[in-house]
């Protein structure tokens, strides 16, 4: 078991120091933090005037949004379901619903729209709907303490530390009261107004399977190279002298997992580092788009909104934020342990199914251009099952889905789309207990093939050949 | 006697490679594992090293059957050998002295004081392929040795080595043996096996077919033919009439004449001399020993009619 380890470590080091690797754990977090930034970027931009109609049930903020190159507003004066629907027949429209509340100073705007409304657009809105709103809250606050005052006797300008804490407590007040939410909704033909978020079911069972499909194929085929490798310097004769040829499988595919799991692991940190700095960099694009990120990341959804630190309170108001809460309810119904545990399961033992077989391709062939015969009988499984994934996506309990997650090649992509939906327990476990009875199997198979296969140069080999290897004693 | 193997027989589908081989390697000797291309040399040795198992038979080493615990015991440089190439070199010897169970400080010692011997210290932190390739066959050799086993085995070690290398590594292998290590040689190469064997076995299409200490199968191939040079003057050959001398080759060449005679057994090369020296101006005399080369030939061949000579 030293020497296995020798062997990961060897793998492990030469691997993690090597340039491409270097280049890879860099380059892949830009490329993903930009899916994340790059939407953020393009919606801030402003491609020409906008017109946008304003409802203005309180009377309060009209006047205040003035004009400037990119926007100019227009005062809705009917009611709101018949300027919604008269602009719903004329397209293109962007329309600002500020209702009224009967008790408060109202602190919150829709905007409807038959497409996003830029991120811009939402920070003018809201700059300036704030600017007034504190304006107000102000003036309302001064004259109750002053009414307040008045009643106690307070003279003012008597004692600085009863000012002082009377404009803190003023300015806490105002800061309170002046949270201003602006809920989005995205009209479609139909006139449906909200998002669906089994939309963001799919996406994240998608992505996951795609994620196990790429690391299989990325770092199976490292493994198999390895095995090349090892075999055209002709280094394996001295090594299997010192090992068992299982344990130089077993620690090249254990080893190439582990450079696996930390690039894995590298990019999501990296990922994270740039997102954080870009956000700190460019704050103004990211502070009035939490709503947005919660959608993407899910993890912002938690961090309270900076730019207005608002009391509970407000929050559970009518701020009519149904897109967070809807976001929440798709992700509690996801159930988030289970689907880390999954794809770390999932990931792990299909990489270590496929490894072995590669590792056998490998030992088979003596240079990577006679791998292709091979490979095809790995590639068709892994490509099927992402290719049916996308079926499976639309219907997640159908026969086709249960029995693809059940067998061992196709299980590790076609479970990682399913599981996002909810799948019973069992099927799971019966699943992870076929899949892990398959690695046991194919490593077997794979190892055999590799005992006999290393030793072999400058024969071309065939698959009635393998099958002899794998039929040979000891 | 630090190994033997008994009857090992080893098939790979319908065929066999060995078939029911014993050979009886003496501690502290060198000994030669002959044979063709294809005769199951290389298949032996991997059975020695652990790398297969036989089908049949078993291998004793040091009074033990084989078991894992000697593979620190013992050296191995095959025929098809090569390093990780980008790797550096101190590194990939170090890593391969510890596959052999050395522990990292004492491999690292150890190599140090070898890449000393061989003047090599300063590409320790080359990578492989920088080097040429007769210092990866230098490496190659310190990796073999580096854990100091009981027993080396080196299979074709002189083939692709350079003529100085070649010098350089048969000067340690015996040196080796001066200190104690056994050492097995598979070769093709008659000249190398008998300047340095001690014992050798002969296998042939899977079966050993000789076997035994150098001197003894030569004594076996003795032939008690001699070959006289003397001045030829009438250039006419020499004529002998002694009962039983057998002329088997007679030449010519710049006045010298060469003649071989093969005795009788009750003869010896006096008998030959008495017989001639009143006649002939003698130049010189000497014993036909058969070389290793010859009864590797004449063996193979009996034993196998369609076999063609290696080159």
């Amino acid at each position: 078991m030293n020497k296995i380890f020798l062997i990961i470590k060897r793998e492990y080091l030469t691997k993690v120091k090597k340039k491409s690797f270097i280049v890879m754990t860099l380059l892949g977090p830009i490329l993903m933090a930009s899916l994340f930034i790059l939407p953020v970027y393009l919606a801030s931009r402003q491609d020409d005037k906008q017109v946008i109609s304003v409802l203005d049930e309180t009377g309060l903020f009209f006047d205040k949004f003035e004009k400037n190159d990119n926007y100019s507003f227009s005062k809705v004066n009917t009611a709101f379901q018949e300027a919604k629907d008269s602009l719903t027949k004329k397209g293109n429209y962007i329309l600002l619903h500020i209702p009224s509340t009967q008790l408060n100073i109202p602190h919150n705007a829709i905007i409807y729209s038959d497409k996003q409304p830029t991120l811009n657009l939402k920070g003018y809105i809201s700059d300036a709907m704030q600017k007034e709103l504190t304006n107000q809250n102000l003036a309302a606050e001064i004259r109750q303490e002053i009414l307040h005052n008045n009643k106690s006797g307070y003279q003012p300008g008597n004692d600085t530390t009863d000012e002082d804490l009377m404009s803190e407590r003023i300015n806490k007040n105002v800061r309170e009261k002046s949270f201003i939410s602006i809920t989005t909704y995205k009209t479609g033909e139909g006139g449906e107004e909200k998002k669906s978020f089994t939309e963001l079911t799919m996406v994240i069972g998608y992505v996951g399977s795609i994620m196990i499909y790429m690391f299989i194929f990325l770092f199976g085929a490292q493994v198999m190279r390895g095995v090349i490798e090892e075999k055209t310097s002709r280094i394996v004769e001295v090594i299997i002298s010192s090992v068992k040829p299982f344990q130089l499988m077993m620690g090249k595919i254990i080893g190439v997992a582990m450079v696996g799991l930390t690039q894995f692991l590298l990019w999501i940190a990296f990922t994270f580092i740039i997102i954080t700095a870009v956000q700190t960099a460019f704050p103004q694009q990211f502070k009035k788009t939490q709503t947005q990120q919660a959608a993407i990341t899910g993890k912002s959804v938690a961090l309270p909104n900076e730019t207005a630190p608002a009391t509970p309170n407000s929050i559970s108001a009518d701020t009519g934020n149904s897109d967070l809460n809807e976001v929440f309810e798709a992700f509690s119904s996801i159930n988030l342990p289970v689907m880390i545990l999954a794809f770390l399961f999932y990931f792990l033992f299909g990489y270590l199914l496929y490894g072995a077989l590669f590792a056998a391709i490998g030992a088979a062939v003596d240079n990577e251009t006679d791998t292709q015969q091979f490979m095809l009988p790995i590639t068709v499984p892994l490509i099927f099952s992402l290719v049916v994934a996308q079926t499976i996506i639309q219907n997640p309990e159908s026969p086709l889905a249960f029995w693809l997650s059940m067998i061992p090649l196709t299980s590790p992509v076609i479970m990682m789309v399913r599981i996002p939906f909810g799948v019973p327990t069992w099927e799971i476990a019966l699943s992870a207990g076929i899949l892990i009875l398959g690695f046991l199997v194919t490593t077997l198979l794979a190892a055999k093939i590799y005992r006999t296969g290393i030793l072999m140069y400058g024969k071309k080999s065939n698959y009635r050949e393998l099958w002899k290897w794998i039929r040979y004693k000891g | 006697m630090i190994l033997q193997a008994n009857s090992v027989t080893k098939n790979f589908g319908d065929f066999t490679a060995l078939n029911k081989v014993s050979i009886h390697v003496p501690e502290n000797s060198i000994f030669g594992l002959l044979g063709p291309n294809g005769a199951g040399k290389t298949t032996l040795i991997r059975i020695i090293n652990q790398i297969t198992g036989p089908d049949e038979g078993e291998v004793i080493f040091d009074g033990k059957r084989l078991n894992p615990d000697h593979i620190s015991m013992i050296g191995y440089l095959p025929e098809e050998r090569g390093l990780y190439k980008k790797m550096k070199v101190g590194e990939q010897a170090l890593y391969l002295a510890q596959l052999k169970g050395l522990s990292h400080h004492d491999a690292r010692q150890r190599l140090k004081k070898w890449f000393e011997k061989f003047e090599i210290q300063e590409w320790w932190d080359k990578k492989v392929e920088e080097l040429s390739k007769g210092m990866q066959q230098k490496i190659q050799f310190v990796v073999t040795v580096v854990h100091e086993p009981k027993l080396l085995i080196f299979d074709e070690p002189f083939s692709g080595f350079d003529p100085i290398n070649v010098n350089l590594l048969r000067d340690e292998i015996l040196e080796l043996r001066k200190k104690g290590s056994t050492i097995i040689f598979s070769t093709h190469n008659m000249a190398s096996v008998e300047e340095l064997c001690d014992n050798i076995a002969l296998i042939n299409k899977s079966v050993k077919i000789l076997d035994g200490p150098v001197k003894e199968i030569k004594r076996q191939y003795f032939t008690n033919s001699y070959q006289v040079q003397y001045h030829d003057i009438n250039g006419k050959p020499f004529e002998l009439n002694e009962p039983g001398f057998e002329l088997l080759n007679s030449s010519v060449d710049d006045e010298i004449r060469k003649v071989t005679f093969r005795l009788p057994a009750s003869k010896g090369p006096n008998d030959l001399l008495a017989a001639m020296l009143p006649y002939v101006n003698v130049v010189a005399f000497n014993e036909l020993i058969p070389s290793m080369n010859d009864i590797f030939i004449s063996t193979v061949n009996a034993v196998n009619d369609n076999h063609t000579p290696e080159s």
